[in-house]
């Protein structure tokens, strides 16, 4: 694949970056009125976003509902088209590209997505699901069963399984249908939104284990957007923790679990439950106030001050910069 | 001590093209009062559909109670006429749902949905029950509660419309709450909130409080005793002490190893349950884990294994429970089905 610009920087550690997105927003207009439509408010679903993705890494992206990561995880995939900043994949700013050469792109960039049991078309069948994007991109000609039949292996299902229909799958199979249909132009680069939230535990632990299998076998890398901390704990190199909009942390995996440092991030650690009750007897149970605001009408200053624990009045009115607290450990807030 | 609410070899059934799917097959299990009792399983496993029967709201059809008995304070639910039955629910029985938008009514007011049954089934006055209905609100920490009743569902929160559905729950004074996956649908800080209000609440009152999960981390926090359900079946139960540090059942010795833990070191890969779920439409003679046990032996295949005391109060239904704690903890790296 051709560049059109060779903008591919490396990260800390020298690997390149294979992914780049600065200050990246994406803003919905709220509009009023049948006929003549006015714009009466902003959702700031993405507000100035800047991360990178070094080549064969995870990035785990981990917030509750409506803090932007799957709208973050659209943009990536250039579903919308953001409202401001860059997105630099190998090089060439995804934001500028033509819709050509986004059809091109999306060989290279592929996405799993949440729910096994709507994003399968049932009048299909698993080996017309997993074909039809050879088809459209023009690759495998002439050896398409072949190529189907090698997914599905490569997923834990046998090529037999080619001619039946999404119902006669059990979730996790369909899951793994569209791992393979993702899988199926040779990708390097994979979006996972909430890819394991609707199993169930025993089959999450099947899925996470080969999706993990599979990076290393393909060299993938991936950005893998969930709600769950303890999934992307198993599976991220480094984690970003996003509220309402904004990155508030970003960090290597240990350091964001053995000591994160935005009241956020801890609120988030604290709250989930850990399968153990001895374990739980003796933790302590901070649970922090209220739920995320509006979007729509967001606090000021910082936006996670209304449920701060340490929030003061600076915290009300400056916003907090995401800064380098310590080595490749980021951070959004004034008290640390 | 006796038991508050006493399930019986609870067997509900469902008609389909498939055949006729045994959704409940013979579920027995007891709920004393004041204690937090979690049913814990995977989807399909029969959790919501027992706590459904109980309160016999199985839609007839396609589904119907086959069998058994659900005991309330010595009296056979089952038996009861419909009258009767919407007396037991609410004022004996209180529910709460995963979806706090889908059980409230769009268009009636919080207030008007609160006061119904406190007009209604419990006989005030609309002053009483309008004040009643504030004291409530109240209770469950929703803030400025006198003006919050006139509103509407889509103007609450999904944390706050759980709590809306735990006030109206506990309005007429129940001695069970059966709560179906209450905070499945909430983001995690919420989750924490609506869990602890609910434990202090029936605690508080004295309320037995049955929690139907599939989330391990809410029944360690939260359970005093817990049943695993698979395929229909009560698997094991035991207190959540013991099913947790000690777990008799090779499903549920699966599912401790298989979800990943924030306090737990990160291994390479999770250990993982192979295969799938079983159809209920098509269930063999043997024990229903069977085909996906690592410990199962030839007899596993031909005979169901009933749920024993494997232990001193600690049941399974596995035929070889007691040899289970000899196991080794990281014992095996599985292959992918």
């Amino acid at each position: 694949m051709t560049s059109s610009s060779s903008e591919v920087t490396t990260n800390a550690n020298g690997q390149e970056n294979l992914l780049e997105v600065r200050d990246l927003q994406m803003h919905f207009p709220v509009t009023s009125g049948l006929v003549f439509q006015k714009t009466v408010g902003l959702v700031k679903a993405v507000d100035g976003v800047s991360f990178s993705i070094a080549k064969g890494e995870t990035l785990g992206l981990v917030g509750e509902s409506g803090c932007g990561k799957t709208t973050l995880g659209h943009c990536v995939l250039r579903f919308n088209k953001p409202t401001a900043g860059q997105i630099h994949y190998k090089g060439e700013d995804l934001t500028k590209a033509s819709g050509r050469r986004l059809r091109e792109l999306r060989k290279d960039i592929q996405m799993i997505f949440q729910d096994p049991y709507s994003s399968l078309n049932p009048r299909m069948t698993a080996g017309q699901i997993i074909g039809e994007p050879l088809t459209i991109h023009g690759l495998a000609k002439g050896r398409t069963d072949e190529r189907i039949a090698e997914i599905l292996t490569l997923v834990g299902l046998s090529p037999e399984m080619a001619s039946r229909y999404p119902h006669e799958f059990s979730g996790g199979q369909r899951q793994r249908i569209g791992i393979g249909r993702a899988l199926a132009v040779d990708p390097s680069f994979i979006v996972c939104d909430e890819a394991v939230s609707a199993l169930d535990v025993s089959i999450q632990a099947q899925i996470i284990n080969l999706l993990k299998d599979l990076q290393r076998k393909l060299e993938l890398t991936y950005l893998f957007i969930a709600h769950d901390l303890a999934v992307v704990r198993h599976v991220a190199d480094r984690i970003a923790v996003m509220y309402l909009g904004h990155i508030v942390e970003l960090a290597p995996r240990d350091p964001i679990y053995d000591e994160p440092l935005h009241p956020y991030t801890k609120a988030l650690l604290a709250a989930v439950p850990v399968p153990d009750p001895e374990v739980e007897m003796k933790r302590e149970h901070v649970i922090i106030k209220g739920e995320v605001p509006s979007p729509l009408n967001p606090p000021s200053g910082c936006v996670f001050h209304p449920r701060c624990p340490i929030a003061d009045e600076k915290c009300t009115q400056t916003i907090p910069e995401l800064r380098e607290v310590r080595p490749g450990h980021w951070a959004a807030c004034l008290k640390v | 001590m006796s038991a508050l609410l006493e399930i019986q070899d609870l067997q509900t059934h469902f008609q389909s093209d498939m055949g006729t799917v045994k959704a409940v097959d013979g579920v027995s299990y007891d709920v004393e009062a004041g204690e937090t009792l979690a049913v814990v399983g995977e989807s399909g496993c029969g959790k919501s559909v027992t706590a459904l029967s109980v309160m016999r709201l199985i839609p007839n059809p396609p589904g119907r109670i086959v069998g058994g008995q659900v005991l309330y304070k010595g009296r056979d639910l089952l038996t009861l006429s419909n009258d009767e039955m919407r007396k037991v629910r609410g004022q004996e029985i209180g529910m709460i749902f995963q979806e706090p938008m889908t059980s409230l009514n769009p268009v009636l007011s919080i207030g008007k949905q609160l006061m119904e049954p406190l007009t209604e089934e419990m006989g005030m006055t609309k002053q009483q029950a309008r004040e009643r209905a504030i004291e409530l609100l109240a209770s469950v920490e929703i803030p400025d509660p006198a003006r919050r009743l006139n509103q509407y569902p889509h103007h609450f929160s999904g944390g706050m419309r759980q709590r809306v559905m735990i006030a109206m729950a506990l309005s007429c004074d129940p001695s069970v709450l059966i709560a179906d996956e209450p905070t499945t649908a909430l983001d995690v800080t919420v989750q924490a909130q609506i869990l602890e209000l609910m434990k202090q609440l029936t605690k508080q009152r004295g309320v037995a409080l049955v929690i139907i999960t599939h989330n391990l981390g809410v029944v360690a926090r939260y359970a005093d005793r817990v049943n695993v359900m698979y395929a229909g079946r009560v698997v094991e139960r035991s207190s959540a002490r013991a099913v947790y540090g000690d777990p008799r059942h090779p499903y549920t010795l699966g599912l401790m190893r298989s979800v990943p833990r924030l306090d737990h070191p990160i291994t390479e890969d999770l250990e993982q349950i192979d295969g799938q779920p079983p159809n209920l439409a098509a269930l063999g003679q043997g024990c229903a884990f069977q085909e996906r046990c690592r410990f199962a032996i030839d007899k596993c295949a031909e005979e169901r294994p009933e749920l024993i005391e494997a232990l001193p109060d600690h049941y399974s239904a596995c035929f070889v429970a007691t040899e289970l704690g000899t196991t080794p903890t990281n014992q095996s790296q599985a292959s992918t089905s």
